[in-house]
């Protein structure tokens, strides 16, 4: 966000946002507190994602990125707290409302989660098909031009099963952006990509960012997509069990205060 | 930019206008995938071969919007005067080059799929075979080092498919001497020979129907699970895993539960025959003959023979059922709907395989004189 804020690498919640008038806000966790079972992953979380912005979720492995990341989705409901998408209640929400907010947003899973008894062209055909009144060639058009976006023309009419890992992370993104939804949400879009592609796709992400609006929150590792692509860095940590720090990636690096982010942003180093 | 289509409040609009260079179409208003969809047939009816575009009034245009100009583009036009954010996404499309598809598959002439299914058909059996071949290895393997087992996991599955099925085997074999009983009993009486139903529910169940039913059941709920536990194992990897651990796959997870199931098999028949005769004599009590008169009757028909020989009969079964879901789980092909698959199969092989090995059976006690 802004950088008013010297040192952007402190607490909760972002003080830029709050003083920022216009911006709508995209997605709002309220005091989300996350757990499976008796084990709570994380506790108190809020955060707030204004529309058009690139949010980069991170942190060490099992620290609860992808956790926090169904909670805002839906997919888990929070053990207390709130998640509001465009505004709308999401944790409340019920039947065709839910439906609605559902809608309204893209999801690229961790492990692709790419339906295997259909063609990669029919997994980005789906939500064409559910959601838009286009024609079936016109779905078609779409769905291949999608799948050109992510280099994977050629394999349109290949089953999930018969690609590799990196190509179904690639078919699961261009699933996620089918419909161009407002907001995408990507877990570890580049983990398993050559530095090539993952730099393409970043690519992608800035432009579709930035020519439509939309907004992004992406879990990733990957020090050159985070410094690429983040607008807004939010660090989790297991030991604090919700954030650590957060702010622009490069003050994050050179003015962060406490040692868990510095080393995180120095490769482990120091 | 024109001031036309007032007629409707669409999203998105086309227009076909002249001037002195030519015609010239001009779309405006919102290129999503509402709008786009508008707009999309008449653009297709009205491009065909060159012709200039403008799109300098388009407010917005994304995924949809792009296929839309992409495909005008591959029609012939040129699309000029685009707002230049939404011209960096277009230009990113690569728009002048055709898509890449791959080419349809053709389905082979008759001879040469005939020939196919054959070759598959037979790789199937070689398949069958191999395995036959690798669990008679492993069995070789534990009986000369009976620590090459793995007992608790015997012993898990001889729980999951003997002791766990005690109630549904019960509640069926009851079921079928009941009917049996009922359905014989009502003709039996018009010669006076109700007495005689034990007889011969006692033999039929003994025989034939225990060991049939109990391995049914076993199909259904062990050789279907161990199918669609071995097939997901296979589908995520876990196969090879063990493969590289240099654990042989029909050691490690075949051998337990071929073992459990063929002991468990003349277990449940066991039961299956005592639930069933139990069942029939309830129903000839309504026909006021006495249990203990039942039992006798039953005890009297019934040899030792025909004991053994459903008890061999229930064996072979078990093992059949369990060793053929655990192939159908091995030949799992890709994807979670293969695991779908080999689940359907091996329930329909396994029973295939019943009723086949069944008439076998018949014809060997048949000469057997049992
Ligand atoms: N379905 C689940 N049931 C119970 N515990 C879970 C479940 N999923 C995750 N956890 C626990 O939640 C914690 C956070 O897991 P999560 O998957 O969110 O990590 P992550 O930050 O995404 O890690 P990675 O970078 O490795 O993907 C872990 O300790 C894990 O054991
Ligand atoms: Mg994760």
């Amino acid at each position: 966000m802004s950088d008013a804020n010297p040192h952007p690498a402190t607490a909760l919640p972002d003080p830029a946002s709050a003083l920022t008038p216009a911006p709508r806000e995209a997605i709002r966790v309220e005091n989300v507190t996350c757990a499976y079972g008796r084990n709570v992953v994380l506790r108190d979380v809020s955060l707030t994602v204004q529309t058009g912005e690139i949010l980069v979720i991170l942190g060490g492995s099992g620290c609860g990125k992808s956790t926090l990341l169904k909670h805002i989705i839906g997919l888990e409901t929070p053990r207390s707290g709130k998640v509001y998408i465009d505004g709308q209640n999401l944790t409340d929400a019920q039947g065709a409302a839910r439906r609605n907010i559902l809608a309204g947003f893209g999801v690229a899973y961790q492990s692709g989660a790419l339906f295997g008894s259909m063609t990669v062209l029919q997994n980005v055909m789906l939500p064409l098909q559910e959601y838009t009144p286009l024609d079936a060639p016109a779905r078609e058009l779409v769905a291949r031009l999608k799948l050109r976006q992510v280099d994977l023309e050629q394999y349109a009419d290949y089953l999930p099963s018969e690609l590799s890992g990196g190509m179904q992370k690639r078919a699961a993104i261009a699933r996620a952006l089918a419909l161009d939804p407002g907001i995408l949400f990507l877990d570890e879009p580049s983990a398993g990509l050559d530095p090539i592609t993952s730099g393409e796709l970043d690519a992608l992400i800035i432009r579709l960012s930035r020519v439509l609006g939309l907004t992004f929150v992406v879990v990733t590792h990957e020090l050159a997509s985070i410094y690429a692509i983040a607008d807004r860095a939010i660090m989790l940590d297991k030991s604090v069990k919700g954030i650590l720090a957060q702010g622009k990636p490069a003050d994050l690096r050179d003015h962060a205060t406490d040692p868990r982010v510095t080393r995180f942003f120095n490769r482990g180093a120091v | 930019m024109p001031a036309a289509s007032t007629a409707l409040p669409p999203i998105a609009s086309l227009e076909l206008r002249r001037d002195d260079a030519g015609a010239v179409l001009y779309i405006s208003g919102r290129l999503d995938a509402p709008g786009s969809a508008q707009i999309w047939p008449q653009a297709r009816q009205l491009v065909h071969g060159e012709i200039r575009v403008d799109a300098s009034a388009v407010t917005y245009c994304d995924g949809a919007g792009l296929a839309l100009l992409y495909d005008v583009i591959q029609r012939g036009a040129t699309v000029e005067h685009l707002p230049d954010r939404y011209a960096t996404l277009l230009a990113q499309l690569d728009p002048t080059t055709p898509l890449k598809t791959a080419p349809a598959v053709v389905s082979p002439p008759f001879l040469i799929g005939l020939g196919q299914r054959a070759l598959a058909a037979w790789q199937q059996l070689y398949q069958a075979i191999a395995f036959i071949g690798e669990l008679s290895a492993a069995v070789a393997l534990v009986l000369r080092n009976p620590r090459q087992l793995r007992l608790g996991e015997t012993l898990l599955h001889c729980a999951k498919a003997g002791a766990d099925a005690l109630p549904i085997v019960a509640l069926v074999s009851f079921l079928l001497g009941v009917i049996l009983a009922f359905q014989s009993a009502i003709p039996m009486r018009q010669f006076g020979a109700e007495l005689f139903v034990a007889n011969l529910v006692g033999l039929a169940l003994v025989r034939e129907l225990a060991p049939l039913i109990t391995a049914v059941l076993l199909a259904g709920r062990t050789g279907a699970a161990f199918a669609a536990e071995i097939g997901t194992m296979k589908v995520n990897e876990e196969i090879n895993a063990l493969v590289t651990l240099g654990l042989e796959p029909v050691r490690f997870l075949v051998l337990p539960r071929v073992l459990a199931v063929t002991l468990m098999a003349p277990l449940l028949t066991v039961l299956a025959e005592v639930i069933g005769i139990f069942g029939a004599a309830l129903v000839l009590l309504t026909f006021n003959i006495p249990l203990m008169t039942s039992a006798g009757q039953v005890m009297d028909t019934v040899g030792f023979t025909d004991y053994i020989g459903g008890l061999a009969k229930a064996t072979f079964f078990g093992f059949g059922v369990a060793a053929i879901g655990c192939l159908r789980g091995l030949s799992t092909g890709a994807g979670a709907s293969a695991v779908g698959n080999s689940t359907t199969r091996a329930v329909v092989s396994a029973i295939v395989m019943l009723v086949v090995t069944d008439g076998l059976f018949a014809v060997a006690f048949f000469y057997l004189g049992w």
